[in-house]
């Protein structure tokens, strides 16, 4: 059954991910503790967590290989403590990890040069803080051309750069204005201009979104995919919220104590659960928002077709209808080549919760 | 319940071996006391053993004074340009040339000092403060202590940024390296803040001279501490994501340390200032002693002429001169708290500066009418008060009237209380006090305290000094325990009843503010000089720390334990003792802490109205610019508050421990 799924989706429809990697972690440890370098070297780069724990560390990253793409939303996700925080860090060496490599297109970050990683990190990369992290004695303008400053840029560039990210974000009208005086909301657009002023090419966002409620979360959350269609950058998101995960993410990595325990795109998790830890959380996910037409895909039995579908699009898109008709959808591909087809009962089943495969298994 | 009682078990053995330990302890020591005609050695430390330690520094001393001259003077040279241009400035007149010829540039004018002082308090804290200030201001000019208190403030406003800055940079210094900060500069700091002040007199007098340049250099060095752990404790308040932030945007660390950590941490820094200024006031007065000069000055020839108004009138004056210095720089440091808010840009100067272009304009035309108008440049005589012949009738009032009383009160005090403590003190066996304290040091923090505890107490006795120390102990203690019996229970009543509070704060906010001398004149005009007069400005100044730390540590006590403390069903009583009492013990103790180190303070300063202890020694060293004698006993009163707060901080931290 696994096996068939994941033909399904890697063969039979969703086309092979050809983008170039971005950055590469590879076998990525961070121990706490004394002598940590020693230990994981001595056991070259493995490790399980009785030893760690054994020897007194603290494992907050273990064994993590993961691979970002040029352009795709990647979002690391996790309860607190499970050591995303950790690793995103790792990934902009804000925290020096104790064993493994990170590659940014190709190159082992840990090994550049105190100089080079200060270049990397005012044209390269871009970072938005949980608690926005803005300058409290600095306005909008001016803490959003603040990274550009301190490349040397001189004023009237950098607030054309400020002032054109601040159009982007829509705060046009509060430059003047000092943290303090804006909501948290505010605050975070002004995080997320600053990030943008420098047109980073990777785009860290830690918990963006956790410390405001839930409206403007959502509010926020919009305003994100908005800006990355127009943008496309490489996104690194850290988030402990598993709905918001999938409404933003291209893949998932989810991780429990310091592990990444399954990474894959949010039907495929949701599809085809590592473990139980992972099916806890897609249990309550609205399945047919998450889940595409390729998921539910059978071969033609030669029945008649009441319509067509893409192999992408989820069932709730057209959920509504096929019920309606009460009739097999045709799944096709780009040329209009019929590749199998949905049946309103496997829909029916989807949206009441009935799962017949795994029942059947 | 088995469990139960074999945990209670398990807690309270160790407690009982250490009742016995410390029985035994102290029987020891009540042997030695009782067999002190056979072993005298450990009751009285032996003259023939002392370490002429003193005779170590005064040789010292003269080494470098004979050959760093050059030095000192090039610094007193240097240091002299910034101070004669803020003292002419603001008290005495440039004069051009000599003699009769000389062309004289008036000083500021005081119309236009008060006035500059009105705006400054609008421009931070609004119409109240700027009242208040300007008021401050006006008065010490209405009441004939203006040149004075230009002189103090002369010093102040030349001794502060440079406080500010060596403090900066040390603060940064022992914020980036961890082990500069553990070995160089917190003990450095340690021993600045618990050094009398008149210590730090003693050098400066031989290095630099009596003269108003080393009064700043004393200044400077006894008002750098605070802004030293402001900066400390700013720089490692910062958010930890302010810190990635710098990292992630690229920064030199030069770049994260001047332009994101300290603009963040501003109002820390604030705050220190804010304690710089306050404890310079405090210094300048006292320097003046080595030829400071103005208010300070005053107050000590009033005093030494027994003129107890003109005492209490320049006392005044250095009263209303800390509160406009403290409430202004507080206004400052509360509107850095609360961040900034945006405002209209405009391009001119004066437009975004209203109050500093007005304030400037009107120190040069008042300055310029000062020429032509003597009113300007001088306070007229005529219109200024004087409250002298007040202030002695109604001394003179009360001596006549109550003269039995006080003395009747005063002498029971010496007789009863007083002189049995001191002979009990002063007759303590010096190896006993070694041993118990060493052991009060290894129960409460292990063997590394009561190594320090042991040898800080021990250097009192090999100096020869166990008599005098034991004296300072004894009046530092009696003060700091009425302190405690007074501040405590208002603290406690302050914490129950917000209306209490409020009368409360602002008298202790003024306490604290004011300069330790100002405490003693009123005193000695009740009683004369002596033991009493001591211990009782001693308890005034002291009590502060209590009152305000036991009001609160209650406070502080969470509103979810008292509801749950009120859900189990306890009456308010119950609330109180079983709940928030203890809860709050940890911070009540941390009081008591400041409460002694701050009588210490006081007690030496005291010695300038006739005790006979640690104080006095380093006021003989000073009237004979004796170096060495003055910082061994400098030193000594230093160790004995350095052993207090150790202890004091441990027993607290494991309060602490225990509450979780």
């Amino acid at each position: 059954m696994t096996e068939k799924t994941e033909q399904g989706l890697n063969g039979a429809g969703a086309p092979k991910d050809v983008r170039p990697i971005k950055l590469a972690c590879r076998n990525v440890w961070k121990l706490f503790g004394s002598n940590a370098a020693r230990f994981i070297r001595e056991r070259d780069g493995k490790a399980s967590m009785a030893d760690v724990t054994a020897a007194g560390l603290v494992g907050a990253v273990r064994a993590v290989d993961l691979e970002i793409r040029q352009g795709e939303i990647f979002i690391i996700m996790g309860l607190s403590g499970s050591g995303k925080s950790t690793l995103v860090r790792c990934m902009s060496r804000l925290v020096e990890p104790t064993h493994g490599k990170v590659e940014f297109e190709g190159n082992d970050l840990l090994k550049i040069s105190d100089a080079a990683l200060i270049e990397l990190r005012r044209h390269r990369m871009g970072m938005v803080f949980q608690n926005f992290a803005l300058l409290p004695h600095l306005n909008v303008l001016e803490n959003i051309a603040f990274p550009l400053s301190i490349q040397g840029q001189d004023r009237p560039t950098r607030e054309a750069r400020a002032r054109e990210v601040i159009e982007l974000v829509g705060l046009r009208g509060r430059e003047h204005f000092y943290p303090r005086e804006l909501s948290g909301g505010q605050q975070q657009r002004v995080g997320i201009a600053r990030s943008l002023a420098t047109k980073p090419e990777i785009w860290f966002l830690d918990e963006p979104f956790s410390a405001l409620d839930p409206l403007i979360r959502r509010e926020m959350q919009d305003e994100l995919m908005r800006l990355q269609t127009m943008l496309h950058k490489t996104i690194v998101f850290i988030t402990h919220d598993f709905d918001e995960a999938i409404r933003l993410a291209d893949r998932i990595a989810i991780m429990k104590d310091g592990e990444v325990i399954q990474i894959g795109t949010p039907e495929e998790l949701v599809v085809n659960p590592a473990t139980d830890y992972v099916a806890e959380f897609t249990r309550d996910v609205d399945r047919a928002k998450v889940i595409s037409a390729r998921s539910l895909m059978r071969a033609c039995d030669g029945s008649e077709h009441g319509g067509t579908v893409a192999p992408g699009a989820k069932i709730a898109s057209f959920s509504a209808g096929i019920v309606a008709a009460n009739k097999p959808f045709a799944v096709v591909n780009g040329t209009g080549k019929p590749i199998g087809e949905v049946t309103p009962q496997a829909v029916i089943d989807l949206l009441a919760g009935i799962d017949r495969s795994r029942a059947g298994a | 319940m088995t469990v139960t009682a074999s945990a209670s078990e398990a807690r309270s053995r160790p407690i009982q071996i250490w009742l016995l330990i410390w029985a035994f302890a102290l029987a020891a020591v009540l042997v030695v006391f009782l067999l002190q005609d056979r072993l005298p050695w450990a009751v009285n430390y032996p003259a023939s053993a002392v370490v002429p330690i003193a005779d170590w520094v005064s040789a010292l001393m003269r080494w470098i004074k004979s050959n760093l001259s050059w030095l000192t003077r090039s610094i007193t040279a240097v240091l002299g340009v910034p101070l004669d241009f803020a003292l002419n400035l603001l008290a005495k007149n440039f004069k051009i040339g000599h003699g009769t010829d000389a062309y004289v540039l008036p000083r500021l004018s005081w119309v236009g000092v008060c006035a500059a002082a009105f705006l400054a308090g609008h421009a931070v804290g609004g119409r109240k403060l700027s009242l208040l200030v300007g008021g401050c201001f006006l008065y010490i000019a209405l009441f004939g202590q203006w040149t004075s208190a230009m002189l103090t403030l002369a010093l102040i406003s030349i001794a502060v940024p440079f406080c500010i800055v060596t403090g900066l940079f040390a603060g940064i210094w022992a914020w980036r390296k961890p082990w500069a900060e553990r070995l160089i500069v917190s003990p450095a700091l340690d021993l600045m803040q618990t050094i009398p002040t008149f210590a730090y007199l003693i050098p400066m007098l031989l290095l630099f001279g009596n003269s108003p340049v080393s009064a700043m250099i004393a200044t400077a060095i006894f008002a750098t501490p605070p802004m030293v752990r402001a900066t400390m404790l700013g720089l490692s308040r910062v958010p930890p994501e302010i810190d990635d932030f710098s990292e992630m945007a690229g920064c030199t660390a030069r770049q994260k340390l001047w332009r994101v950590l300290l603009p963040s941490a501003r109002s820390t820094l604030m705050i220190g200032v804010n304690q710089v200024i306050m404890l310079a006031l405090n210094m300048v007065i006292i320097a003046s002693m080595i030829g400071a000069g103005g208010l300070g000055y005053d107050v000590l020839l009033a005093l030494r002429a027994l003129k107890v108004g003109e005492a209490m009138e320049a006392g005044l004056a250095i009263v209303a001169l800390a509160i406009a210095l403290d409430r202004l720089s507080q206004a400052i440091a509360h509107k850095q708290a609360k961040g900034h808010v945006h405002r209209e840009m405009r391009a001119r100067f004066w437009w975004r500066y209203p109050n500093l272009t007005l304030a400037i304009a009107i120190l040069v035309v008042t300055t310029l009418l000062g020429l032509f108008v003597p009113a300007f440049a001088a306070m007229p005589k005529a219109i200024t008060f004087t409250t002298a012949p007040p202030w002695k009738a109604a001394v003179n009032w009360v001596t006549v009237n109550f003269f039995d009383t006080i003395e009747a009160f005063r002498v029971a005090l010496i007789l009863n209380v007083l002189n049995p403590l001191r002979a009990f003190c002063e007759g303590f066996p010096w190896l006993g006090a070694v041993f118990l304290l060493g052991l009060a040091g290894y129960q409460l923090s292990g063997l590394r305290l009561a190594v320090l505890v042991a040898t800080l107490t021990a250097f009192c006795a090999v100096t020869g000094l166990w008599e005098k120390t034991m004296a300072t102990v004894y009046l530092c203690g009696i003060s700091a325990f009425i302190a405690c019996l007074i501040g405590i229970p208002i603290g406690l009543m302050a914490s129950r009843s917000d209306r209490f509070e409020k009368i409360v704060t602002p008298v202790i906010d003024t306490l604290q503010v004011l300069p330790s001398f100002c405490f003693i004149i009123p005193v000695v005009m009740l009683f004369r000089v002596g033991d009493v007069t001591a211990m009782i400005a001693t308890v005034a100044f002291a009590v502060v720390p209590a009152i305000r730390y036991t009001n609160h540590g209650i406070r502080q006590v969470s509103p979810a334990l008292i509801e749950a403390a009120k859900v189990s069903g306890c009456t308010p009583r119950q609330t109180f003792f079983r709940v928030q009492l203890p809860l709050a013990l940890p911070e009540i103790m941390l009081g008591v802490n400041q409460t002694i180190l701050m009588a210490l303070a006081m007690i030496i300063i005291c010695a300038m109205v006739g005790t006979r202890d640690l104080g006095q020694e380093v006021f003989i060293a000073l009237s004979k610019a004796d170096s060495g004698r003055g910082i061994v006993a400098g030193l000594a009163i230093a160790f004995i508050g350095i052993v207090a707060d150790r202890l004091f901080s441990a027993w607290t931290a494991k309060a602490r421990a225990r509450l979780g």
